[in-house]
């Protein structure tokens, strides 16, 4: 896969798989060594890989870290190109890039009932954020969701750190059937004080979440995971709308206060690369595995 | 001698290589590059060298030419240039040396930056490579960022014997000579080449590492030992045009667009995984050299139509001529006088047209260029598919917002108190685009070379 213009500057030696996770069919997790990165990494913040010569940039949130050993986690679904080209790693291999803590650090609250909301392979992200609340003796109430059980992740770990922990499947294969607004809903309904809710998942899903907390006025956060391509302020692909004013997610975020979001826009731009011309092109031309999906920011 | 025309640099045909990323411009053979450099009256007094941010002894190196001599013409170029292949082909030399050469005063002046890329590439094909530097410095030295002026600075201080580190955030150093301009102006492996003349010095470059969050400049001085920072960080944050509808899927920003193509290699996808959508017809918006670029670009990834929106006229364009002019041998559509006023969209909020404004020149503005105006009710929409914002980039914020006692202007460049790059804050210097906002590469070239003389002189005052 090595592309013909190879060229003898080049990181380390690449950053090295030291241990691969099957946590779910086509979710992996990654635990690689970066010992710059995992020194200043904080929940909230993302990085950028490249798995070889060829390759697209990536963005992933930093699902954990240790300082200790140098690493940093990530979980990725395999849903476009680089993310099957990840998947096909062991340990022991390496990803040639490797750049972060991008983004600004997760502000966390310092007192009250936190709902921490995780959709999908939201969930990873929003685990260091529990992991550090609970850290600091915060109550979290910690409400997962996915498609069906088998896609659940991280839900034992996610457990032991929660007051409260619930889940919610579509098809009700685990926990409850339905959504997880459904559960705040409910938790709203039956009078539990809630000062914070942050909320990491498909854009629908934060999009529903806020439509229940922004008439309540219970402060929401969302982390958006847009189209980027150097993650560092320079070439504005990731632009939302924050309170009508254009921001870049990279630098700017990528959480933000959840009742400023243009959730459509975002809707509309992660769509971006999936529009039926990209696939067109992608199709007639990839040898490489199912590229419909290529370019998918939902990546992580 | 004198009275010979110049000889003209070898062009693609513009039918061709619209086609294709090759290089545009072929260079000098032998012949051509001979006959050009006996142009030169080898003045005594050398205008030329007024208009060298850099100082080249340009008669000297153009005299070994005529010697037949590449060796040692490269020895004279690299004593001041280190990158002189990359120069010689995106230097505004008709602004610059060559502005000032005397046959200019009658007929056209010394094909100067012609010649410098004839020996730039001459060393690169068969140069040797330097000695290391006699005796090394104890002290290290942190660059931020490998654009021009960075490798510049870098350049010039290993020369000196000191340690030093380049930081680069990007996979692969070189900063907007990478990610920036095209493939068909200035060959990537050109520029990988020249970067490893750097390397040869004794400079170290540590790629991804994005300075600000990996690392922060006081960490590089209290805790990573480095006796001074240099800023070179360039002019990365694009600017929009803040008009409804610039979030629309098929805007970009120059910076995405060609980032995607010239550093992500998109014109090879799907052999290089990053896409880059193009439809049919493009309108790129901006009149500098990195709106030519986008426009030349937009042609050559498939394009049929491209528009150039321009809010002055031809003359106020801040691209150099011959951009302009490669530019509308390509087919670009120049659309003068016409400003963007809202972005159309598809249902499906894909970009579908463009309105604009046509603009009449009025009295001159700050710039001493006539200001723009607006020609009420003449509002009219061009279809399009993409669209290309090229109206200039800010310095970069991620260094500012981390270092706490960095002064910095309201638009966010680095102040430096002198033009020898200091800034407020002790032991960090700056300069190209981050302290200048957008200007050339030479110019950023100079700016390193004259940081790493006031480093040298900080770093040996202190000892």
């Amino acid at each position: 896969m090595i592309g013909e213009e190879t060229n003898n500057v080049k990181p380390d030696l690449g950053y090295k798989i030291v241990r691969k996770e099957e946590l779910a069919p086509n979710i992996k997790l990654f635990e690689i060594k970066a010992p710059w990165v995992a020194k200043k990494a904080a929940p909230g913040q993302f990085i950028i890989l490249r798995v070889n010569e060829t390759g697209e940039r990536v963005p992933l949130t930093i699902a954990n870290f240790n300082r200790d050993a140098g690493t940093v986690t990530i979980i990725a679904q395999e849903v476009g190109y680089t993310t099957k080209q990840l998947g096909q790693l062991r340990e022991g291999d390496a990803v040639l890039d490797f750049v972060g803590p991008l983004g600004q650090p997760s502000e966390l609250p310092e007192s009250g009932t936190v709902v921490c909301i995780g959709g999908g392979i939201g969930i990873a992200p929003i685990y260091p954020q529990v992991k550090a609340l609970s850290e600091q003796g915060i109550n979290v109430i910690t409400i997962v969701g996915s498609r069906s059980a088998e896609q659940l992740i991280l839900t034992k770990d996610l457990e032991e750190l929660s007051s409260k922990f619930y889940v919610a499947t579509d098809d009700g294969s685990q926990g409850y059937k339905g959504f997880v607004t459904d559960i705040l809903q409910e938790l709203l309904n039956s009078g539990t004080n809630v000062d914070r809710v942050i909320a990491i998942g498909p854009i629908v899903m934060m999009k529903a979440v806020t439509a229940i907390t922004q008439p309540r006025n219970i402060p929401t956060t969302v982390s958006l995971n847009s189209l980027m391509v150097d993650g560092t302020g320079m070439c504005g692909a990731c632009r939302v709308t924050i309170g009508g004013e254009n921001k870049f997610a990279c630098i700017d975020g990528p959480e933000f206060d959840a009742f400023q979001v243009d959730f459509d826009e975002q809707l509309q731009r992660q769509d971006f690369y999936r529009d039926p011309e990209m696939k067109a092109m992608a199709q007639s031309h990839c040898h490489i595995g199912d590229t419909s999906e290529r370019g998918d920011p939902r990546v992580r | 001698m004198s009275g010979k025309d110049r000889e003209e640099m070898p062009l693609l045909d513009p039918e061709e290589r619209v086609k294709e990323f090759g290089e545009v411009a072929l260079g000098y053979d032998e012949k051509k590059a001979l006959t050009e450099a006996e142009r030169c009256l080898n003045c005594k007094d050398p205008l030329c060298m007024q208009g060298c941010p850099v100082d080249v002894d340009i008669p000297e190196f153009i005299a070994k030419i005529t010697e037949g001599d590449y060796d040692q013409a490269a020895q004279i170029l690299k004593q001041k240039n280190n990158l002189p292949a990359i120069c010689g082909r995106v230097c505004p030399q008709e602004g610059q040396c060559e502005k000032h050469c005397v046959l200019a005063k009658k007929g056209e002046p010394v094909a100067i930056g012609s010649l410098e890329r004839f020996v730039g590439d001459y060393r690169l094909e068969h140069g040797k490579e330097p000695e290391r530097t006699r005796e090394l410095k104890g002290q290290q030295v942190a660059i931020v960022g490998s654009g021009p002026a960075g490798l510049t600075c870098a350049a010039d201080l290993a020369r000196m014997g000191y340690r030093v580190t380049i930081f680069e955030a990007f996979h692969k150093p070189g900063g907007v000579l990478m990610y920036g301009i095209p493939e068909f102006r200035l060959p990537k492996k050109i520029v990988q080449d020249e970067i490893e003349y750097v390397k040869s010095l004794g400079v170290e470059i540590r790629l991804n590492t994005v300075v600000g969050k990996t690392v922060t400049v006081d960490e590089l001085l209290d805790e990573h030992g480095h006796g001074a920072v240099f800023i070179s960080t360039g002019a990365g944050l694009p600017y929009f045009l803040d008009i409804p509808g610039e979030n629309l899927k098929g805007v970009y920003s120059a910076n995405e667009f060609l980032t995607r193509v010239n550093l992500m290699k998109a014109y090879k996808f799907p052999e290089h995984a990053t896409p880059l959508f193009v439809g049919n017809t493009v309108a790129v918006v901006g009149g500098g050299n990195v709106a030519m670029d986008s426009a030349r670009t937009a042609r050559r990834m498939g394009a049929q139509k491209v528009y150039l929106v321009y809010r002055r006229s031809k003359e106020e364009m801040p691209a150099r001529k011959e951009e302009i002019e490669r530019a509308e041998e390509e087919g670009v559509d120049f659309r003068l006088l016409t400003n963007p006023v809202a972005i159309h969209g598809t249902d499906e909020d894909w970009v579908k047209g463009v309105e604009l404004v046509q603009m009449e020149l009025g009295a001159p503005d700050e710039s001493g260029r006539s200001r723009p105006q607006p020609v009420e009710g003449s509002n009219f929409t061009l279809d399009i598919d993409t669209m290309v914002i090229a109206i200039g980039q800010g310095p970069n914020p991620l260094i500012p917002r981390s270092t706490e006692d960095l002064k910095v202007t309201k638009r966010g460049n680095i102040v430096v108190e002198n033009d020898k790059g200091e800034t407020d804050k002790e032991a960090v210097f700056a300069g190209g685009d981050v302290v200048t906002g957008a200007a050339t590469v030479i110019e950023a070239m100079g700016a390193g070379k004259q940081a790493a003389q006031s480093i040298d002189e900080f770093l040996t005052s202190k000892h």
